[in-house]
C-alpha cells in the first residue's frame, strides 16, 4: 500500500468471526481536520470497525494506516500512545474517583509503572485538567464523585479523558445516546470545536445529530460501505433507502 | 515533612489509626502479656503481612490470589535454610553419617549438600533470596498470566493449583526439603540464640517495625497515580487499556510487590516460631490469610492488621475449647463478612467509628461548656456578694 495525506486510511479490512463476516473488505479514507460519521443499521459492523481500528479486535485481513503507520499489528496501548483515543458506546469513566481523578488519569504522562509512582500533579497538569473540564462543561463538577454525574455528563467526561491526550484521531461510538435535547445541542457544538486540527470518526443514529456535525457520511450495511458523501447525497440514495425502510 | 504526613501517614484521619496500631503493637500487647502469648501475637503479626499485600492486590487491584501462602512459605524457608546451615556445623551433627550437612538430608541418604543449598551459607545472601526469589516466582506467574490476559476467578484457581503442587513438591523433595516436617530445630543466628526470652522480645520488635515499613509502602503506592490506576483497572480495566496504559506490566508489579511484602512475614516467622513446614504454603493457610484480609477490611491497610489478630486470637481460643468447630465457624465468619461487611472491620468503624468520635467530642465540649458555665457563676456569685 503506498503512502497518503490521510490521517486514516483503511484498506481492504476484513475480520471473519467463524466464518461471518463483519466487516467485509471495507476502504475508509479520513481526511485531517474531518468529523466522519458512519452510520449503518444494526449489525452493519460499525463499531466492529472501531474495535479494529484501536486494537480491540484483531483483523483477518487489510491494513489500517494511521499517518501511514500500520496499526493492525500493535497493541491496543501502543496505539493510543500513536495518537488514538476511543469512547466506548456506554460511558467508560472510573465511578468511584472524582471528575478530577478521571481526567488525571487519563493525562499522558506517567504511563509506566515507576513512573506512575513518581507521577506529581504539577501545576501543568492542574491547568490542563481545568481547561479540559470546562471545555466538556464539568468546570464545577471537578470534585464530584463520577457516579453521581448525569448519564450525558458521564458521556462528556469519556469525551474529555480522550481530549486531555490530544490524540490525532478521536473515535467516539453514539456520543448522544441518552441525551437531552440540550444536552445534544452542547455535544454537537462540542464536537464542532474539538474536530479542529484532528480527525474525529463517530458512529451515530441520530439524524438530526448527525446533520448537525458531519462533514461527510459513510453508510455501512453487513460489513460493506454503501454509500459515502455529504448528509443530502446519502440521504437520497435509493441503495440507502432501501436498506433503512426497504425491509 | 508534609510528604510523610500526607502520602505515608495519609492525613489526620489516617495517621490517628496508625498511631492508635502502633500504641497496641509497640505498647499495650508488649506490657499486657506474658513472653508465651507476645510471641503467638508475633506469629500472627507475621501473616499481616500477607494480609496487608493482600489490600494491595486484591482490594485494590482485584486480583484475588488465593495462594500467598507460597510467597510466605518461599520467604520463610529461605530465612530457614540460612538458619538450618547454621544449626548444622559438623560438631554439632557429629553423629550422622554425613556430618556438617541438615540431620534430614542425612535421613534421606544424601552425603552432599545440594547446590542450591550452598549460597545460603551467607546471611546477606539469603536476606536478597528473601526478597527476590518469590518475587522472581510471581514475576514468572503474573508475566505467563497477565500477558494473557487471564484474570478473576481463573487467576484465583491456578494461584491455589501453584500452592498445591508447591506443598506436593515439597512434600516430596524430603531429601533437599525436610518434607512434610519442614525445616526445624533452629536456634541460632549469627551465634545470636534466637529461642531465648530477649531474642523473643527483640524479634518482636523487629516484626513490628517490619510491619509498620510495609505498611508505610503500601500508603506510598495507593496513594500515588498507580494507587488510582490500580483502582481504575479494578473497575474498568478496558478504559485504561485503551487509556493508553499497559495494563498487564501493572499487575506483574503489583503481583511481584505482594509476594515481596508476603515474603518477608514468612522470613520472619521463621526466625519467631523456630521452623517452617509446608502446612503454611498450602491452599488452607492462603485461604484462611484471604479471610484475614477480608475480615480486616480489604480496602485498609491498618484494618486487616485488626482482622489478623481477631481471628487468630480466635482460632487459638476456639480450636482450645472447641476443635472440631472452628473450621466451620471461620467459613461461617468469611460468609458472614461477605455478605453483611463486605468492607470489614475498617468498614464498620468508618460507618459508626466516626460517629462515635464525633459524639466523644460532643460530649467532651458539652462538658468544657458546662464546667466554663460553673466558673463563671461562681464568679459573679462572688462578685454579687
Amino acid at each position: 500500500m503506498s503512502m497518503t495525506d490521510f490521517t486514516l486510511a483503511i484498506e481492504d479490512l476484513t475480520v471473519s468471526f467463524d466464518g461471518f463476516k463483519a466487516v467485509d473488505s471495507l476502504n475508509l479514507y479520513v481526511d485531517v481536520n474531518e468529523l466522519r460519521v458512519v452510520i449503518g443499521p444494526n449489525g452493519a459492523g460499525k463499531t466492529t470497525v472501531l474495535d479494529l481500528i484501536c486494537g480491540k479486535t484483531k483483523s483477518t485481513a487489510g491494513s489500517i494506516k494511521f499517518k501511514n503507520k500500520e496499526l493492525t499489528k500493535l497493541a491496543e496501548h501502543e496505539i493510543v500512545h500513536a495518537g488514538v483515543g476511543r469512547k466506548f458506546q456506554t460511558p467508560s469513566i472510573y465511578e468511584n474517583l472524582s471528575v478530577y481523578e478521571n481526567l488525571e488519569i487519563s493525562y499522558p504522562q506517567g504511563r509506566g509503572v515507576f513512573s506512575s509512582l513518581a507521577f506529581k500533579r504539577t501545576n501543568e497538569v492542574d491547568e490542563r485538567i481545568k481547561q479540559i473540564a470546562d471545555e466538556i462543561y464539568l468546570g464545577d463538577f471537578l470534585e464530584k464523585e463520577s457516579a453521581l454525574l448525569s448519564h450525558g455528563q458521564k458521556q462528556w467526561l469519556e469525551i474529555g479523558m480522550l481530549l486531555i491526550q490530544d490524540p490525532e484521531l478521536l473515535m467516539l461510538d453514539e456520543p448522544v445516546a441518552g441525551m437531552s435535547v440540550k444536552e445534544r445541542e452542547q455535544t454537537a457544538e462540542l464536537l464542532n470545536r474539538i474536530c479542529m486540527g484532528r480527525s474525529v470518526l463517530v458512529i451515530e443514529h441520530d439524524m438530526d445529530f448527525v446533520e448537525k456535525i458531519a462533514h461527510k457520511v459513510t453508510v455501512l450495511h453487513q460489513g460493506k460501505i454503501l454509500a459515502e458523501g455529504n448528509m443530502e447525497t446519502v440521504q437520497n440514495d435509493p441503495k440507502v433507502i432501501e436498506v433503512y425502510l426497504g425491509h | 515533612m508534609n510528604f510523610v504526613y500526607e502520602r505515608l501517614l495519609g492525613g489526620k484521619n489516617a495517621a490517628l489509626g496508625i498511631a492508635i496500631l502502633a500504641a497496641l503493637i509497640f505498647i499495650i500487647l508488649p506490657i499486657g502479656l506474658d513472653l508465651f502469648r507476645l510471641n503467638l501475637v508475633g506469629k500472627y503479626l507475621t501473616y499481616a503481612f500477607v494480609a496487608v499485600s493482600l489490600v494491595l492486590l486484591w482490594g485494590y487491584g482485584g486480583i484475588l490470589s488465593l495462594g500467598q501462602g507460597v510467597f510466605f512459605g518461599l520467604g520463610g524457608y529461605c530465612m530457614a535454610m540460612f538458619l538450618k546451615l547454621e544449626a548444622s556445623d559438623p560438631e554439632s551433627t557429629k553423629i550422622q553419617s554425613t556430618p556438617g550437612i541438615p540431620d534430614f538430608m542425612d535421613w534421606n541418604q544424601l552425603t552432599d549438600l545440594p547446590w542450591f543449598w550452598e549460597p545460603f551459607n551467607s546471611f546477606g545472601f539469603t536476606v536478597l533470596a528473601v526478597l527476590l526469589v518469590p518475587s522472581l516466582f510471581a514475576l514468572i506467574i503474573g508475566y505467563t498470566m497477565f500477558k494473557r490476559r487471564v484474570g478473576g476467578v481463573y487467576f484465583a484457581i491456578i494461584t491455589q493449583v501453584i500452592a498445591l503442587i508447591l506443598t506436593v513438591l515439597i512434600v516430596g523433595q524430603q531429601g533437599y526439603t525436610g518434607g512434610i516436617n519442614g525445616i526445624t530445630d533452629l536456634k541460632t543466628l549469627h551465634g545470636w540464640d534466637i529461642r531465648d526470652d530477649s531474642s523473643k522480645y527483640i524479634l518482636y520488635f523487629i516484626n513490628a517495625i517490619l510491619l509498620f515499613g510495609v505498611i508505610f509502602l503500601g500508603r506510598y503506592i495507593l496513594t500515588s497515580k498507580f494507587g488510582r490506576l490500580l483502582l481504575a483497572m479494578r473497575d474498568k480495566e478496558d478504559r485504561v487499556r485503551f487509556s493508553g496504559y499497559d495494563v498487564s506490566n501493572f499487575k506483574i508489579f503489583i503481583f511481584c510487590v505482594s509476594a515481596m511484602i508476603s515474603a518477608i512475614g514468612g522470613a520472619m516467622f521463621t526466625l519467631q516460631v523456630g521452623f517452617m513446614s509446608p502446612s503454611f504454603v498450602g491452599i488452607v493457610p492462603s485461604i484462611e490469610m484471604v479471610i484475614f484480609a477480608a475480615v480486616g477490611g480489604r480496602m485498609s491497610l491498618i484494618g486487616v492488621v485488626y482482622g489478623t489478630l481477631l481471628v487468630n486470637f480466635g482460632k487459638t481460643i476456639f480450636s482450645e475449647t472447641l476443635p472440631e468447630l472452628w473450621l466451620f465457624l471461620m467459613g461461617g465468619l468469611f460468609i458472614a463478612v461477605v455478605m453483611f461487611f463486605p468492607n470489614g472491620l475498617a468498614g464498620i468503624w468508618e460507618k459508626h467509628g466516626q460517629k462515635l468520635l464525633v459524639c466523644i467530642r460532643r460530649m467532651q465540649c458539652v462538658g468544657a461548656v458546662k464546667t466554663l458555665l460553673n466558673k463563671r457563676s461562681v464568679k459573679l456569685e462572688a462578685a454579687g456578694e
